[in-house]
Protein backbone atom coordinates (compact mmCIF):
# COMPACT_ATOMS: atom_id res chain seq x y z
CA UNK A 1 0.00 0.00 0.00
CA UNK A 2 1.16 3.51 -0.80
CA UNK A 3 1.57 6.44 1.02
CA UNK A 4 -2.22 8.68 1.97
CA UNK A 5 -2.22 11.83 0.01
CA UNK A 6 -4.85 14.40 -0.48
CA UNK A 7 -5.65 15.70 -3.88
CA UNK A 8 -8.25 18.52 -4.02
CA UNK A 9 -10.70 17.98 -7.46
CA UNK A 10 -12.73 21.18 -8.01
CA UNK A 11 -14.11 23.27 -7.48
CA UNK A 12 -12.41 24.54 -10.84
CA UNK A 13 -11.94 21.77 -12.99
CA UNK A 14 -12.46 21.53 -17.11
CA UNK A 15 -14.73 18.14 -16.40
CA UNK A 16 -17.16 20.01 -14.38
CA UNK A 17 -19.84 22.36 -15.95
CA UNK A 18 -20.44 23.85 -12.11
CA UNK A 19 -18.85 24.01 -9.21
CA UNK A 20 -18.20 21.09 -7.04
CA UNK A 21 -15.16 20.37 -4.77
CA UNK A 22 -14.31 17.17 -3.77
CA UNK A 23 -11.51 16.04 -1.52
CA UNK A 24 -10.07 12.71 -2.80
CA UNK A 25 -8.16 11.00 -0.59
CA UNK A 26 -5.69 8.86 -2.63
CA UNK A 27 -3.45 5.50 -2.56
CA UNK A 28 -1.75 4.64 -5.47
CA UNK A 29 -4.18 6.54 -7.87
CA UNK A 30 -6.88 4.58 -6.46
CA UNK A 31 -9.76 6.52 -4.29
CA UNK A 32 -10.53 5.60 -1.01
CA UNK A 33 -12.47 8.02 0.32
CA UNK A 34 -14.02 11.39 -1.46
CA UNK A 35 -14.66 14.05 1.11
CA UNK A 36 -17.41 16.37 -0.78
CA UNK A 37 -17.83 20.11 -0.34
CA UNK A 38 -20.69 22.46 -1.22
CA UNK A 39 -21.31 26.07 -1.53
CA UNK A 40 -19.65 28.25 -4.13
CA UNK A 41 -22.80 29.09 -5.63
CA UNK A 42 -25.34 30.11 -2.99
CA UNK A 43 -27.71 32.52 -4.50
CA UNK A 44 -30.20 32.35 -1.13
CA UNK A 45 -33.64 32.01 -3.65
CA UNK A 46 -35.43 30.19 -0.77
CA UNK A 47 -34.93 33.24 1.33
CA UNK A 48 -36.80 35.89 -1.29
CA UNK A 49 -40.11 33.88 -0.44
CA UNK A 50 -39.99 36.52 2.56
CA UNK A 51 -39.84 39.81 0.31
CA UNK A 52 -41.93 38.80 -2.95
CA UNK A 53 -45.36 37.80 -3.19
CA UNK A 54 -46.36 34.44 -3.92
CA UNK A 55 -47.35 34.88 -7.82
CA UNK A 56 -43.53 36.58 -8.61
CA UNK A 57 -42.25 34.04 -6.49
CA UNK A 58 -43.05 31.75 -9.88
CA UNK A 59 -40.38 33.54 -11.72
CA UNK A 60 -37.94 33.29 -8.79
CA UNK A 61 -38.48 29.66 -8.78
CA UNK A 62 -38.24 28.65 -12.21
CA UNK A 63 -34.81 30.21 -12.27
CA UNK A 64 -33.10 28.35 -9.26
CA UNK A 65 -31.88 26.36 -12.75
CA UNK A 66 -30.96 27.27 -16.16
CA UNK A 67 -31.23 23.33 -17.22
CA UNK A 68 -34.56 22.17 -15.35
CA UNK A 69 -36.42 25.42 -15.24
CA UNK A 70 -39.85 24.24 -16.66
CA UNK A 71 -39.71 21.61 -13.56
CA UNK A 72 -39.14 23.71 -10.52
CA UNK A 73 -41.72 26.39 -12.00
CA UNK A 74 -44.21 23.97 -12.05
CA UNK A 75 -43.27 22.23 -8.82
CA UNK A 76 -43.63 25.33 -7.17
CA UNK A 77 -47.14 26.14 -9.04
CA UNK A 78 -48.54 22.24 -8.01
CA UNK A 79 -47.94 23.25 -4.56
CA UNK A 80 -49.49 26.60 -4.21
CA UNK A 81 -52.73 24.81 -6.44
CA UNK A 82 -52.84 21.95 -3.71
CA UNK A 83 -52.88 24.61 -0.91
CA UNK A 84 -55.23 26.27 -2.67
CA UNK A 85 -57.24 24.21 -4.00
CA UNK A 86 -57.35 24.58 -7.58
CA UNK A 87 -58.55 22.89 -10.12
CA UNK A 88 -56.05 23.08 -13.03
CA UNK A 89 -58.12 22.63 -16.91
CA UNK A 90 -57.64 19.48 -18.48
CA UNK A 91 -55.45 21.66 -21.94
CA UNK A 92 -53.19 23.45 -19.73
CA UNK A 93 -52.36 20.35 -17.77
CA UNK A 94 -51.56 18.62 -20.65
CA UNK A 95 -49.43 21.85 -22.07
CA UNK A 96 -47.65 21.45 -18.80
CA UNK A 97 -46.41 17.77 -19.53
CA UNK A 98 -45.06 18.57 -23.21
CA UNK A 99 -43.12 21.52 -22.03
CA UNK A 100 -41.77 19.55 -19.03
CA UNK A 101 -40.87 16.57 -21.60
CA UNK A 102 -39.45 18.66 -24.01
CA UNK A 103 -37.49 20.23 -21.00
CA UNK A 104 -36.29 16.40 -20.12
CA UNK A 105 -34.92 16.18 -23.67
CA UNK A 106 -33.27 19.35 -23.52
CA UNK A 107 -31.46 18.24 -20.24
CA UNK A 108 -30.60 14.34 -21.31
CA UNK A 109 -29.10 15.65 -24.85
CA UNK A 110 -26.88 18.27 -22.67
CA UNK A 111 -25.92 15.56 -20.40
CA UNK A 112 -25.20 13.18 -23.14
CA UNK A 113 -22.87 15.97 -24.68
CA UNK A 114 -21.32 16.70 -21.41
CA UNK A 115 -20.47 13.02 -20.96
CA UNK A 116 -19.32 12.64 -24.43
CA UNK A 117 -16.76 15.47 -23.04
CA UNK A 118 -15.98 13.95 -19.67
CA UNK A 119 -14.68 11.32 -21.27
CA UNK A 120 -13.18 13.19 -24.10
CA UNK A 121 -15.14 12.11 -27.63
CA UNK A 122 -14.86 15.64 -28.53
CA UNK A 123 -17.51 15.46 -31.89
CA UNK A 124 -19.79 13.18 -30.04
CA UNK A 125 -20.49 16.28 -27.96
CA UNK A 126 -21.00 18.91 -30.19
CA UNK A 127 -23.04 16.41 -31.94
CA UNK A 128 -25.53 15.69 -29.17
CA UNK A 129 -25.62 19.63 -28.95
CA UNK A 130 -26.20 20.25 -32.17
CA UNK A 131 -29.49 18.05 -31.57
CA UNK A 132 -30.31 19.96 -28.05
CA UNK A 133 -30.27 23.22 -30.66
CA UNK A 134 -33.21 21.90 -32.32
CA UNK A 135 -35.49 21.05 -28.92
CA UNK A 136 -34.02 24.80 -27.99
CA UNK A 137 -36.00 26.22 -31.20
CA UNK A 138 -38.71 24.64 -30.18
CA UNK A 139 -38.91 25.95 -26.68
CA UNK A 140 -38.61 29.27 -28.03
CA UNK A 141 -41.42 29.04 -30.70
CA UNK A 142 -43.69 28.13 -28.41
CA UNK A 143 -43.01 29.96 -25.04
CA UNK A 144 -41.11 32.42 -26.17
CA UNK A 145 -37.50 31.95 -24.63
CA UNK A 146 -34.87 29.65 -25.33
CA UNK A 147 -34.16 28.09 -21.83
CA UNK A 148 -36.23 29.77 -19.20
CA UNK A 149 -39.99 29.36 -20.02
CA UNK A 150 -42.21 31.49 -17.93
CA UNK A 151 -45.49 30.13 -18.95
CA UNK A 152 -46.74 28.12 -15.70
CA UNK A 153 -48.66 30.88 -13.47
CA UNK A 154 -50.66 29.83 -10.26
CA UNK A 155 -53.83 27.99 -11.59
CA UNK A 156 -52.91 26.95 -14.88
CA UNK A 157 -50.48 28.01 -17.82
CA UNK A 158 -49.99 31.66 -19.98
CA UNK A 159 -49.44 30.82 -23.14
CA UNK A 160 -51.39 28.23 -25.43
CA UNK A 161 -49.61 25.82 -28.36
CA UNK A 162 -51.88 26.20 -31.60
CA UNK A 163 -52.49 22.95 -33.43
CA UNK A 164 -49.91 24.18 -35.97
CA UNK A 165 -47.42 24.58 -33.93
CA UNK A 166 -48.30 21.56 -32.34
CA UNK A 167 -48.22 19.36 -35.58
CA UNK A 168 -44.51 20.99 -35.85
CA UNK A 169 -43.56 20.01 -32.65
CA UNK A 170 -44.54 16.53 -33.77
CA UNK A 171 -42.32 16.94 -36.86
CA UNK A 172 -39.44 18.21 -35.57
CA UNK A 173 -39.13 15.35 -32.66
CA UNK A 174 -39.87 12.77 -35.86
CA UNK A 175 -36.16 14.62 -36.55
CA UNK A 176 -35.07 14.11 -33.14
CA UNK A 177 -35.85 10.85 -32.95
CA UNK A 178 -33.64 9.65 -36.34
CA UNK A 179 -30.55 11.87 -35.03
CA UNK A 180 -30.64 10.30 -31.35
CA UNK A 181 -30.93 6.65 -33.04
CA UNK A 182 -27.67 7.86 -34.79
CA UNK A 183 -25.69 8.81 -31.74
CA UNK A 184 -26.92 5.83 -29.89
CA UNK A 185 -24.74 3.85 -31.99
CA UNK A 186 -22.16 5.33 -30.65
CA UNK A 187 -23.00 6.27 -27.21
CA UNK A 188 -23.82 2.17 -26.50
CA UNK A 189 -21.95 0.40 -29.03
CA UNK A 190 -18.39 2.12 -29.86
CA UNK A 191 -15.46 0.26 -28.11
CA UNK A 192 -13.66 3.72 -27.00
CA UNK A 193 -17.18 5.32 -25.17
CA UNK A 194 -17.29 0.96 -23.62
CA UNK A 195 -13.44 1.19 -22.09
CA UNK A 196 -14.33 4.86 -20.18
CA UNK A 197 -17.99 3.55 -18.81
CA UNK A 198 -18.46 -0.25 -18.71
CA UNK A 199 -18.10 -1.44 -15.31
CA UNK A 200 -16.96 1.86 -13.79
CA UNK A 201 -18.50 3.53 -10.68
CA UNK A 202 -20.67 0.07 -9.80
CA UNK A 203 -23.43 1.41 -7.51
CA UNK A 204 -25.78 -1.70 -6.41
CA UNK A 205 -29.52 -1.48 -5.67
CA UNK A 206 -28.87 -2.01 -1.77
CA UNK A 207 -26.66 0.89 -1.73
CA UNK A 208 -28.18 3.36 -4.16
CA UNK A 209 -31.48 2.50 -1.89
CA UNK A 210 -30.18 2.81 1.13
CA UNK A 211 -27.99 6.08 0.08
CA UNK A 212 -31.13 7.87 -0.87
CA UNK A 213 -30.08 7.62 -4.96
CA UNK A 214 -33.03 9.47 -7.26
CA UNK A 215 -33.85 9.90 -10.82
CA UNK A 216 -31.77 8.36 -13.61
CA UNK A 217 -28.58 7.94 -11.24
CA UNK A 218 -30.71 5.44 -9.15
CA UNK A 219 -33.04 3.43 -12.01
CA UNK A 220 -29.72 2.72 -13.46
CA UNK A 221 -29.22 0.70 -10.65
CA UNK A 222 -32.30 -0.93 -10.91
CA UNK A 223 -34.85 0.85 -8.45
CA UNK A 224 -37.89 1.68 -10.07
CA UNK A 225 -39.02 4.92 -8.91
CA UNK A 226 -40.07 7.68 -11.26
CA UNK A 227 -42.40 10.02 -9.72
CA UNK A 228 -44.21 10.90 -13.24
CA UNK A 229 -46.07 7.80 -12.12
CA UNK A 230 -48.05 9.79 -9.29
CA UNK A 231 -49.79 11.14 -12.07
CA UNK A 232 -48.85 14.96 -11.85
CA UNK A 233 -49.96 17.11 -14.60
CA UNK A 234 -51.41 14.95 -17.23
CA UNK A 235 -48.83 11.93 -16.96
CA UNK A 236 -52.03 9.93 -15.27
CA UNK A 237 -53.55 9.64 -18.27
CA UNK A 238 -50.66 8.77 -20.22
CA UNK A 239 -49.24 5.48 -20.65
CA UNK A 240 -45.76 4.70 -19.55
CA UNK A 241 -42.95 2.55 -17.62
CA UNK A 242 -40.14 3.79 -15.98
CA UNK A 243 -36.65 3.13 -17.75
CA UNK A 244 -34.59 0.74 -15.59
CA UNK A 245 -31.34 -0.56 -16.01
CA UNK A 246 -29.95 -3.60 -13.16
CA UNK A 247 -25.81 -3.17 -14.41
CA UNK A 248 -25.48 0.43 -12.02
CA UNK A 249 -22.22 1.21 -13.78
CA UNK A 250 -21.84 4.50 -15.70
CA UNK A 251 -23.17 2.46 -19.19
CA UNK A 252 -25.91 1.60 -17.50
CA UNK A 253 -26.75 5.20 -16.95
CA UNK A 254 -25.84 6.32 -20.32
CA UNK A 255 -28.28 3.68 -21.57
CA UNK A 256 -31.23 4.22 -19.57
CA UNK A 257 -30.82 8.58 -20.07
CA UNK A 258 -30.90 7.51 -24.15
CA UNK A 259 -33.71 5.33 -23.60
CA UNK A 260 -35.09 7.89 -21.34
CA UNK A 261 -35.13 10.61 -24.38
CA UNK A 262 -37.29 7.89 -26.59
CA UNK A 263 -39.81 7.69 -23.65
CA UNK A 264 -40.23 11.67 -23.56
CA UNK A 265 -40.57 11.16 -27.28
CA UNK A 266 -43.41 9.20 -27.40
CA UNK A 267 -44.85 11.10 -24.10
CA UNK A 268 -45.27 14.23 -26.21
CA UNK A 269 -46.84 11.96 -29.19
CA UNK A 270 -49.50 10.63 -26.65
CA UNK A 271 -49.55 13.98 -24.54
CA UNK A 272 -50.42 16.04 -28.85
CA UNK A 273 -52.60 13.22 -29.52
CA UNK A 274 -54.63 13.47 -26.47
CA UNK A 275 -54.86 17.25 -25.88
CA UNK A 276 -58.45 18.28 -25.11
CA UNK A 277 -59.55 22.07 -26.05
CA UNK A 278 -60.25 23.98 -22.99
CA UNK A 279 -59.59 26.88 -20.43
CA UNK A 280 -56.15 27.48 -20.29
CA UNK A 281 -56.39 28.75 -16.44
CA UNK A 282 -58.12 28.08 -13.22
CA UNK A 283 -58.97 31.61 -11.21
CA UNK A 284 -56.88 31.98 -8.33
CA UNK A 285 -58.82 33.55 -5.51
CA UNK A 286 -57.84 34.44 -2.02
CA UNK A 287 -53.91 34.08 -0.97
CA UNK A 288 -52.48 30.27 0.27
CA UNK A 289 -53.27 28.88 3.74
CA UNK A 290 -51.87 26.04 5.01
CA UNK A 291 -48.79 24.06 3.43
CA UNK A 292 -47.78 21.42 0.42
CA UNK A 293 -44.77 18.73 -0.24
CA UNK A 294 -45.09 18.48 -3.64
CA UNK A 295 -42.76 15.82 -5.56
CA UNK A 296 -41.99 15.72 -8.94
CA UNK A 297 -39.60 14.08 -11.35
CA UNK A 298 -36.91 16.71 -12.67
CA UNK A 299 -34.73 14.99 -15.54
CA UNK A 300 -32.23 14.52 -12.75
CA UNK A 301 -34.41 12.75 -10.16
CA UNK A 302 -37.15 13.56 -7.63
CA UNK A 303 -37.24 17.37 -6.42
CA UNK A 304 -38.97 18.27 -3.43
CA UNK A 305 -40.85 21.44 -3.15
CA UNK A 306 -42.43 22.73 0.18
CA UNK A 307 -44.34 25.68 0.48
CA UNK A 308 -45.80 27.24 3.69
CA UNK A 309 -48.81 29.85 3.45
CA UNK A 310 -50.06 32.25 6.45
CA UNK A 311 -53.09 33.68 4.16
CA UNK A 312 -51.43 36.61 2.62
CA UNK A 313 -49.93 37.06 -0.23
CA UNK A 314 -46.28 36.97 1.38
CA UNK A 315 -45.28 32.77 1.93
CA UNK A 316 -43.73 31.95 5.17
CA UNK A 317 -41.24 29.49 3.82
CA UNK A 318 -40.39 27.46 0.66
CA UNK A 319 -37.84 24.90 0.57
CA UNK A 320 -36.08 22.99 -2.56
CA UNK A 321 -34.69 19.87 -2.19
CA UNK A 322 -33.12 18.76 -5.26
CA UNK A 323 -32.30 15.93 -7.07
CA UNK A 324 -28.50 16.52 -7.04
CA UNK A 325 -28.22 17.04 -3.30
CA UNK A 326 -29.65 13.78 -2.80
CA UNK A 327 -27.13 12.52 -5.13
CA UNK A 328 -23.92 13.46 -3.51
CA UNK A 329 -23.62 10.63 -1.07
CA UNK A 330 -23.88 7.82 -3.71
CA UNK A 331 -21.75 10.04 -5.53
CA UNK A 332 -18.98 9.63 -2.51
CA UNK A 333 -19.64 6.34 -2.12
CA UNK A 334 -19.39 5.50 -6.10
CA UNK A 335 -16.27 7.35 -6.05
CA UNK A 336 -14.79 4.48 -3.60
CA UNK A 337 -12.34 1.97 -4.93
CA UNK A 338 -12.16 4.02 -8.70
CA UNK A 339 -8.91 4.96 -10.31
CA UNK A 340 -7.99 8.71 -9.98
CA UNK A 341 -8.72 8.91 -13.99
CA UNK A 342 -12.71 8.04 -13.97
CA UNK A 343 -13.52 10.39 -11.35
CA UNK A 344 -14.18 13.25 -13.79
CA UNK A 345 -16.38 10.80 -15.65
CA UNK A 346 -18.17 9.55 -12.81
CA UNK A 347 -18.56 12.94 -11.27
CA UNK A 348 -20.56 13.80 -14.46
CA UNK A 349 -22.72 10.89 -14.23
CA UNK A 350 -24.97 11.89 -11.54
CA UNK A 351 -25.69 14.71 -13.92
CA UNK A 352 -24.54 17.34 -11.05
CA UNK A 353 -26.64 20.81 -11.23
CA UNK A 354 -24.65 22.61 -8.37
CA UNK A 355 -26.58 26.00 -9.20
CA UNK A 356 -30.16 24.35 -8.36
CA UNK A 357 -28.66 22.56 -5.23
CA UNK A 358 -27.50 25.39 -3.56
CA UNK A 359 -30.38 27.37 -4.88
CA UNK B 1 -18.51 -3.58 -29.48
CA UNK B 2 -18.01 -1.59 -33.09
CA UNK B 3 -14.31 0.75 -33.75
CA UNK B 4 -14.98 3.86 -35.51
CA UNK B 5 -18.95 3.92 -35.14
CA UNK B 6 -19.17 7.52 -35.67
CA UNK B 7 -17.41 7.38 -39.34
CA UNK B 8 -20.27 8.08 -41.11
CA UNK B 9 -21.77 11.22 -38.71
CA UNK B 10 -18.43 12.15 -39.36
CA UNK B 11 -17.63 11.82 -43.16
CA UNK B 12 -21.62 13.43 -43.95
CA UNK B 13 -20.95 16.41 -41.07
CA UNK B 14 -17.47 17.24 -43.51
CA UNK B 15 -19.85 17.50 -46.92
CA UNK B 16 -22.84 19.71 -44.91
CA UNK B 17 -23.47 23.38 -44.48
CA UNK B 18 -21.98 24.34 -41.00
CA UNK B 19 -25.69 24.57 -38.37
CA UNK B 20 -24.24 27.76 -37.15
CA UNK B 21 -24.81 31.55 -38.83
CA UNK B 22 -22.61 34.31 -39.17
CA UNK B 23 -24.47 35.92 -36.62
CA UNK B 24 -23.37 39.69 -36.88
CA UNK B 25 -23.47 39.79 -40.76
CA UNK B 26 -26.32 37.65 -40.89
CA UNK B 27 -29.19 38.92 -38.77
CA UNK B 28 -30.17 36.66 -36.03
CA UNK B 29 -33.87 35.21 -36.53
CA UNK B 30 -36.81 34.92 -34.05
CA UNK B 31 -39.33 33.59 -34.04
CA UNK B 32 -43.28 35.39 -33.48
CA UNK B 33 -44.04 36.12 -29.72
CA UNK B 34 -39.93 35.92 -28.55
CA UNK B 35 -39.28 37.49 -25.26
CA UNK B 36 -36.83 39.57 -25.76
CA UNK B 37 -37.33 43.24 -24.04
CA UNK B 38 -40.40 44.94 -23.21
CA UNK B 39 -42.08 48.12 -25.05
CA UNK B 40 -44.10 50.22 -23.52
CA UNK B 41 -46.69 52.37 -25.64
CA UNK B 42 -46.50 55.63 -23.31
CA UNK B 43 -49.38 57.50 -24.67
CA UNK B 44 -51.49 54.89 -23.13
CA UNK B 45 -49.51 54.64 -19.96
CA UNK B 46 -51.06 56.22 -16.66
CA UNK B 47 -48.61 56.00 -14.40
CA UNK B 48 -50.53 53.51 -11.98
CA UNK B 49 -47.00 52.18 -11.13
CA UNK B 50 -48.42 48.70 -11.17
CA UNK B 51 -45.67 47.11 -13.28
CA UNK B 52 -42.91 48.83 -11.18
CA UNK B 53 -44.44 46.82 -7.47
CA UNK B 54 -44.84 43.81 -9.85
CA UNK B 55 -41.53 43.73 -10.92
CA UNK B 56 -39.64 40.47 -9.61
CA UNK B 57 -36.17 42.21 -10.17
CA UNK B 58 -37.10 45.54 -9.19
CA UNK B 59 -35.95 47.10 -12.69
CA UNK B 60 -39.03 49.63 -13.46
CA UNK B 61 -39.18 52.74 -11.93
CA UNK B 62 -42.36 54.61 -12.31
CA UNK B 63 -42.54 58.38 -11.03
CA UNK B 64 -46.78 59.41 -10.86
CA UNK B 65 -45.77 63.21 -10.63
CA UNK B 66 -42.82 63.79 -13.19
CA UNK B 67 -44.51 61.30 -15.47
CA UNK B 68 -41.75 59.11 -15.95
CA UNK B 69 -41.50 55.56 -16.56
CA UNK B 70 -37.60 53.96 -16.67
CA UNK B 71 -36.27 50.48 -16.98
CA UNK B 72 -33.06 48.79 -16.24
CA UNK B 73 -32.73 46.77 -19.13
CA UNK B 74 -29.94 45.27 -17.49
CA UNK B 75 -31.52 44.47 -14.71
CA UNK B 76 -35.01 43.46 -16.79
CA UNK B 77 -35.08 39.40 -16.42
CA UNK B 78 -37.71 39.31 -19.53
CA UNK B 79 -40.71 37.45 -17.18
CA UNK B 80 -43.34 39.01 -19.18
CA UNK B 81 -44.93 39.41 -15.84
CA UNK B 82 -45.16 43.27 -16.17
CA UNK B 83 -46.76 42.88 -19.10
CA UNK B 84 -49.67 40.56 -17.76
CA UNK B 85 -50.20 43.10 -15.12
CA UNK B 86 -50.35 46.20 -16.85
CA UNK B 87 -54.25 47.46 -16.83
CA UNK B 88 -54.08 49.12 -19.74
CA UNK B 89 -52.20 46.67 -21.57
CA UNK B 90 -49.63 49.29 -22.57
CA UNK B 91 -46.54 46.77 -22.07
CA UNK B 92 -45.63 43.59 -24.33
CA UNK B 93 -42.36 41.70 -25.04
CA UNK B 94 -41.16 42.54 -28.54
CA UNK B 95 -38.40 40.04 -30.29
CA UNK B 96 -34.61 41.15 -29.63
CA UNK B 97 -32.35 40.76 -26.25
CA UNK B 98 -30.54 43.62 -24.93
CA UNK B 99 -27.17 44.61 -26.46
CA UNK B 100 -24.02 44.28 -24.26
CA UNK B 101 -22.76 47.86 -23.19
CA UNK B 102 -19.54 49.35 -20.82
CA UNK B 103 -22.22 50.41 -18.06
CA UNK B 104 -25.69 49.75 -16.59
CA UNK B 105 -28.13 52.24 -18.17
CA UNK B 106 -31.44 53.17 -17.58
CA UNK B 107 -34.24 53.75 -20.42
CA UNK B 108 -36.15 56.73 -19.66
CA UNK B 109 -39.95 57.74 -21.10
CA UNK B 110 -42.01 60.98 -20.48
CA UNK B 111 -45.30 60.73 -20.76
CA UNK B 112 -46.95 63.48 -23.36
CA UNK B 113 -48.32 66.51 -21.49
CA UNK B 114 -51.49 65.73 -19.93
CA UNK B 115 -54.60 67.62 -22.80
CA UNK B 116 -56.27 70.57 -21.21
CA UNK B 117 -59.23 69.14 -19.31
CA UNK B 118 -62.77 70.83 -21.37
CA UNK B 119 -64.08 73.70 -19.36
CA UNK B 120 -66.79 73.77 -17.50
CA UNK B 121 -70.45 72.32 -19.60
CA UNK B 122 -71.53 76.32 -19.19
CA UNK B 123 -68.25 77.53 -20.48
CA UNK B 124 -68.48 75.00 -23.15
CA UNK B 125 -72.16 75.95 -24.34
CA UNK B 126 -70.86 79.29 -24.43
CA UNK B 127 -67.99 78.74 -26.26
CA UNK B 128 -70.41 76.66 -29.14
CA UNK B 129 -72.97 79.65 -28.83
CA UNK B 130 -69.95 82.05 -29.45
CA UNK B 131 -68.72 79.90 -32.66
CA UNK B 132 -72.34 80.11 -34.15
CA UNK B 133 -72.77 83.07 -34.21
CA UNK B 134 -69.52 83.71 -36.17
Amino acid sequence: MGKKSVVPFGPQHPVLPEPIHLDLVIEDEIISEAIPNIGFIHRGLEGLVEKKDFNEMVYIAERTCGICSFGHGLGYVEAIEHVMNIEVPARARYLRTIWAELGRMHSHLLWLGLAADAFGFESLFYESWRIRERILDLHELTCGSRLIFSVNKVGGVIRDIPADKLAYIKDQILIVEKEVKNIEKTFLGDYSVQTRSKGIGLLTKEEAHDLGAVGPFARASGITADLRTTGYAAYGELDFEPVISNDGDCYARLDVRIRELYQSIDLIRQAIDKIPEGELEAKAIGFPKGEYFMRIEQPRGEAVYYVKGNGTKILDRMRIRTPTFANIPPLCETLKGADYADVGPLVVSIDPCISCTER
Amino acid sequence: MGFMTFKTTMLSNLFKKPVTTKYPAEPAVYPEGSRGHVVIEIEKCISCTICALNCPSGAIKVDRAARTWEINRYDCIQCGYCTLKCPKKCLHMAPGYQTPGPEKSIEHYDRPPEEEKPAAPAANAAATNAGDGK
